[in-house]
């Protein structure tokens, strides 16, 4: 039997809310099929599977908010029925979050903290009858305790599914524990990219604008094209040591247009050829807009990259979103003086920047990853 | 209201009694041609004569087994220990006979004996007269323990300890005895209940006889640093007004206890003990207590002072509850 536990859906993802089953009972699930559709603090995602089986049990209910790691929901291997299976405890009803038993068999269980968090007896009361969380609240009592104050405070904060303050919560503490943990370096790079918009133009004449390339596909592909060369970059700081990545997925920092931003991953993206890797981007902005993310989007990325070009600034300094190791930031794409052959010229060029976890990597293996960026971007047929 | 030291008001207390009772009468050291050692019973022995002002040898357990025997008889004495520290002479009669004989007369006997001691330190009067025993006495069963803090209480409480049918002991803290003010004689004084002096929101210091001063003055300090304390005095030491205690922690969710005996087995352990057996979960922070060094009373004066519960000390752990320090 297969135990199915919620999955990680980010570095800042602790629980989430299950919104919708997409399976049911006696259901046959393929390895990649949605299942479930989880609320983290940051987008509704559909949640894979990622083994074959038939669905016995749905332990959680929509509505539930649970750890990561519960187990959600068991599955029958292949050769088992309901009757062969010895279900746990937990699975003989649907199990509401604060009842989740702590079995052996669900080791996945967050393992309970080395020191009970310090919480008031009265605080402790408190938000069990607000439905608060008091683990989670930062106290002002005598050593950080939380206390009866901290708990209303929260109580009265809590407003009900307010995505925007929860992402804001999420992405600060993101951000907040990559300032804290990473020690960053910085280097910056700009990039004459005429002969990579020249390129560009002669192959989008004659195509329909839904077929065009835009420059940004092509900065993808070259970023991931350099990271085969330069893999110290591409992966995650994790239990104190680099752990590089098996693929190269780039996280594409989408800013969404009611505030905050999200990075969902394109996949594989040093493998595909640029007009699907195009298509692909665009579903995935339009979806991260939407909020129809993949659990696997949210979670694997292995190397962001942000542009901000857009926005008029001409380089763009990036915070690294952990455990990834570092993060590439574009800025403008702008027609600037350039002085090639010994002679003045007008160049459209953009500063590309690494923000780079010194942990895994120095900053001369990250300057030759950035002239390997520029080497690839003025041989754009090779991309 | 009239303007007057503490040692006056227990006089008046006592005139009061001597009036109004013929069975009532005061024994003990230097009760009656001094004036009382502290002078509370001066000029009474002039007042009621001998056979009611009545001087003893130098023998605590001669005078207060007297006086157990007093009230056996019909009568309504008053007896005056020095000091607290000298009642263990006479510890026999007071807990062996004067505490146990309702009991072990199945209800045929009782003692309804008052008992007067000084208690407490701050007057350089060293390691044998100045500790604060109240919180021994107040272990014991049968007994009734009052610790007057206020003018009114100093007066008022006197009486209805006489009214009681069994042994009342009423300590007075000696450091008191100068304490002037305005009697409010208005006030009804009960030997039941403990008493909010000062309301407040954020933490309850509890206090009696000699550390109520010191608790209100940490009250008024905290206030100026925008904490607002309530100070409960006790006033009854047993039986403890547990439903008082429990209104304003659950109020204020924090307490710290201010008790001039010795920490450990003390007053404050068991008040303490008692929020948590009955107001653990409206806590926000464990209790805490401000009590006197764990060692005999020094004389000299800086030691006293360091020895014993003072302000700063009582405002840095209502601090420490809630979070401030």
């Amino acid at each position: 039997m297969i135990e199915f536990k919620l999955p990680s859906l980010g570095a800042d993802m602790d629980e989430g809310t299950l919104l919708e089953w997409r399976i049911a009972p006696g259901a046959a699930v393929r390895r990649g099929q949605v299942v479930a559709v989880v609320d983290t603090a940051k987008a509704a995602v559909d949640v894979e599977c990622w083994q074959d089986g038939t669905v016995l049990d749905l332990l959680i209910q929509p509505g539930d908010k649970v750890p990561v790691g519960t187990p959600i929901a068991t599955l029958l291997e292949e050769g088992e029925t309901a009757e062969t299976v010895q279900r746990p405890a937990h699975a003989a009803k649907p199990a509401r979050p604060a009842a989740a038993p702590r079995s052996a068999t669900s080791a996945a269980f967050a393992a309970p903290p080395t020191s009970r968090p310090r919480i008031s007896p009265a605080a402790r009361t408190r938000a069990a009858e607000r439905g608060v969380d008091a683990n989670r609240l930062s106290g002002t009592g005598p050593q950080g305790a939380v206390t009866l104050a901290d708990v209303e405070a929260a109580a009265r904060q809590a407003k009900p599914l307010d995505r925007h303050a929860a992402m804001r919560q999420a992405i600060a503490a993101a951000m907040s524990r990559s300032k804290r943990e990473i020690p960053h370096y910085y280097l910056a790079e700009t990039v004459p990219l005429g002969a990579a918009l020249a390129w560009l133009a002669a192959h989008n004449a004659g195509l329909a604008p839904e077929r065009r390339l835009l420059p940004g596909v092509l900065l993808l592909k070259a970023v991931a094209l350099a990271l085969r060369d330069y893999p110290q970059l591409n992966g995650f700081w994790q239990d104190g040591a680099f752990r590089p990545a098996a693929g190269i997925h780039l996280g594409v920092a989408v800013a969404l247009r009611q505030g905050g931003l999200i990075a969902p991953a394109l996949h594989d993206v040093a493998d595909q050829p640029l007009t699907p890797l195009m298509e692909a981007l665009g579903d995935l902005v339009q979806r991260a807009r939407s909020g129809s993310l993949r659990s696997s989007e949210l979670s694997d990325a292995t190397l962001t990259v942000t542009q901000l070009g857009d926005q008029g600034v001409d380089g763009v300094f990036g915070v690294i979103y952990p455990p990834q190791v570092a993060l590439v930031g574009v800025g403008r794409l702008a027609e600037r003086p350039w002085v090639e052959g010994g002679k003045l010229c007008v160049m459209p060029t953009a500063q590309f920047s690494l923000a780079a976890d010194h942990r895994a990597s120095d900053g001369h293996y990250g300057a030759r990853f950035l002239a390997e960026v520029r080497r690839l971007l003025q041989t754009p047929d090779s991309l | 209201m009239s303007r007057i030291t503490y040692r006056e008001a227990l006089r008046q207390g006592l005139r009061e009694a001597l009036a109004r009772d013929p069975r009532v009468f005061l024994m003990g050291e230097d009760v009656g041609r001094y004036g009382g050692t502290f002078a509370v019973s001066k000029g009474l022995l002039d007042e009621f004569g001998e056979q009611r002002i009545r001087d003893t040898p130098l023998s605590e357990l001669g005078f207060v087994a007297a006086g157990v025997g007093a009230a056996l008889g019909g009568m309504r004495p008053i007896v005056e220990v020095m000091t607290v520290n000298f009642s263990l002479l006479a510890l026999d009669p007071l807990m062996n006979t004067a505490a146990a004989l309702r009991h072990m007369s199945g209800g045929q006997f009782s003692v309804p004996l008052v008992v007067r001691m000084t208690t407490g330190a701050g007057r350089q009067l060293a390691a044998q007269h100045s500790h604060s025993l109240e919180g021994w006495f107040a272990h014991i069963p049968g007994l009734k323990i009052l610790a007057p803090a206020t003018l009114e209480d100093a007066r008022g409480m006197l009486w209805p300890a006489l009214q009681d049918p069994d042994l009342v002991l009423l300590f007075e803290q000696g450091a008191l005895y100068n304490q002037e003010g305005e009697l409010d004689e208005s006030e009804v004084v009960d030997i039941r209940s403990a008493r909010v002096r000062r309301e407040g929101r954020d933490l309850t210091l509890i206090a009696y006889g000699g550390t109520l001063g010191k608790a209100l003055a940490a009250a008024e300090q905290l206030a100026g640093e925008g904490v607002s304390a309530e100070v409960i005095d006790l006033r009854v030491l047993r039986p403890l007004d547990d439903a008082t205690l429990m209104a304003s922690v659950r109020k204020t969710r924090r307490a710290l206890v201010v008790d001039e005996g010795w920490r450990s087995g003390s007053l404050a352990a068991e008040i303490i003990a008692r929020i948590v057996e009955q107001a653990f979960y409206d806590l926000d922070a464990p209790p805490a207590r401000v009590c006197s060094a764990e060692v005999p009373m020094p004389y000299a004066k800086h030691l006293e002072d360091a020895a014993l519960p003072q302000v700063p000390a009582i405002v840095a752990a209502a601090k420490g509850l809630l979070g401030l320090a």
